[in-house]
């Protein structure tokens, strides 16, 4: 079980220089029950990647607590950002293998690979690879490590269409055969219709939840007619979403 | 057909000899012997073993020195570059360290601890740091934040983030002041060796000083330019080539 509870106050941002701070985040609450898949959906600098830091421990300095399992404390959480960060002089084996505090073996990250469509990268270096490529590599690092939960912070932006749509698959697919609890950053509503099983819309800054959707509707009938059609549901029903759709 | 490197070194250094010995040959001074004098006198030091007495206790010198203000050069460069408190704090000191001139340093350790070994290595070591520290705290500000954020997300922990995040981004830097230091390193063991001790390359120069002889200072010099060539090409390079094999 890891249900996360977060419960932020406040969290403010320091202008360098400056004795004004202004608010990032005020009195955001959610819950999420363990292996959920929520996407975070807000306009731009509305402090998603912040919020995201928050909930994995990275960043200690606001106001409120994290709870997994109702204990107060930082979840053991892995990361994949919005550009994959991998170690340039580490090829693809060792930087999975770094990331991992226990000894995990070849094998295991070769099967990992090999779902990802990576067999052959075992031994390249980052650079050799395409973007799209070390993006997946970020997401294999994310999916080997034993983590409570998943952070994604819009990990396939700068994708081109077919390759984006592809990593998604391959996400939902990992993520099916390893159900973890999930949050999942992202600016394109029609990919997280595809992805989700709630949506939780986020306000601008100082940003705090003004909607939560669920959607029930199985994976697999999630066309794009289907998706569509949802937006537009969305659209009509919830006018005060109308910038985010 | 381009010319390799060896061919066009062996060239340059061909030249530089004519001009050596068509100098000489036209001074025709005892003050400027010919490289044929020099060359003999080079293999007469070395047959009679005083010369790689004092360049072996030289070279000892130097290997002290050099790894003693490196280690500590990167250490305290990296917590410069990373803590901007620190750094603002230390300036001052750093400028004044590298602004007082070697001889002074060199002096004040010999009055203060002596003429023994350890005062000859302080001072080098003294005189060296300020330069490590400034390149790795130029590196150390340079560094990534995003991977070490990365590190910090997957619990990498303090040893294993300086073992594989932070030293390779480092390396280019630890390189550039490894080669910087040696050259000035060779140059203040000399000095010190000078000044204060009975044995090693700067006491001999400085013996042949007082007596003159100019050939065995040359022959002296060009013994350990080569030594220098050894440890670029055996050492220096090889590790250059090492850590670039990922690009």
């Amino acid at each position: 079980m890891n249900q996360l509870n977060v419960n932020i106050k406040l969290k403010q941002h320091q202008h360098h220089g400056d004795e004004n701070s202004f608010d990032v985040i005020k009195n955001l609450h959610f819950e999420q029950q363990s292996d959920q898949f929520i996407c975070l959906v807000g306009p731009s600098g509305c402090g998603k990647t912040t919020l995201l830091n928050i909930i994995g421990g990275l960043d200690n300095n606001y106001e409120g607590d994290i709870q997994i399992d109702e204990q107060i404390g930082t979840p053991n959480a892995s990361f994949v950002f919005q550009t994959p960060r991998l170690l340039p002089w580490c090829n693809v084996l060792e930087n999975i293998q770094l990331a991992n505090e226990t000894d995990i073996s070849p094998d295991t990250i070769e099967q990992l690979l090999l779902e990802l469509g990576l067999k052959n990268s075992l031994n390249s270096y980052p650079h050799h690879l395409s973007l799209g490529m070390q993006r997946r590599v970020a997401l294999a690092r994310a999916f080997s490590v034993n983590s409570d939960l998943l952070l994604m912070d819009e990990p396939f932006v700068s994708l081109d269409q077919p390759t984006a749509r592809k990593a998604r698959q391959l996400l939902l697919r990992l993520w099916q055969s390893q159900p973890k609890t999930l949050i999942f950053v992202t600016h394109d509503i029609e990919e997280a219709i595809q992805l989700a099983d709630r949506i939780l819309f986020l306000s601008d800054s100082p940003s705090t939840i003004i909607d939560d959707i669920a959607i029930t509707t199985p994976r697999s009938e999630r066309t794009p007619e289907h998706i569509n059609s949802f937006r537009n549901e969305l659209r009509t029903e919830h006018l005060h979403l109308a910038h985010l759709l | 057909m381009p010319r390799s490197s060896f061919i066009n070194s062996t060239l340059s250094l061909g030249l530089l000899l004519l001009i050596w010995q068509l100098t000489a040959s036209i001074a025709a001074s005892p003050v400027l012997p010919s490289p044929a004098l020099v060359f003999t006198t080079l293999i007469d030091a070395i047959n009679s073993g005083e010369l790689p007495h004092h360049l072996g206790i030289t070279l000892f010198r130097l290997a002290i020195s050099f790894f003693l203000a490196m280690l500590l050069g990167i250490a305290i460069g990296l917590a410069l570059g990373r803590h901007k408190h620190m750094n603002l704090f230390f300036d001052s000191w750093l400028i004044i360290l590298l602004n007082i001139p070697a001889l002074v340093t060199i002096i004040l350790c010999y009055i203060w601890f002596g003429l023994i070994e350890t005062a000859a290595i302080f001072a080098v070591v003294v005189n060296k740091l300020p330069n490590v520290i400034v390149t790795i705290r130029e590196g150390a500000r340079n560094l990534d934040e995003e991977l070490i954020e990365m590190s910090v997300a997957y619990r990498f922990g303090k040893w294993k983030t300086i073992r594989h995040v932070i030293m390779p981004q480092l390396y280019p830097y630890i390189m550039a002041s490894a080669r910087t230091g040696l050259a000035l390193i060779w140059k203040i063991v000399l000095v010190v060796e000078l000044l204060g001790r009975s044995d090693g390359m700067g006491y001999q120069i400085h013996l042949f000083f007082q007596l003159f002889d100019i050939t065995s200072i040359l022959a002296y010099t060009v013994s350990f330019i080569f030594v220098i060539q050894l440890i670029e090409t055996a050492i220096l390079k090889p590790l250059d080539k090492q850590s670039q094999r990922w690009k």
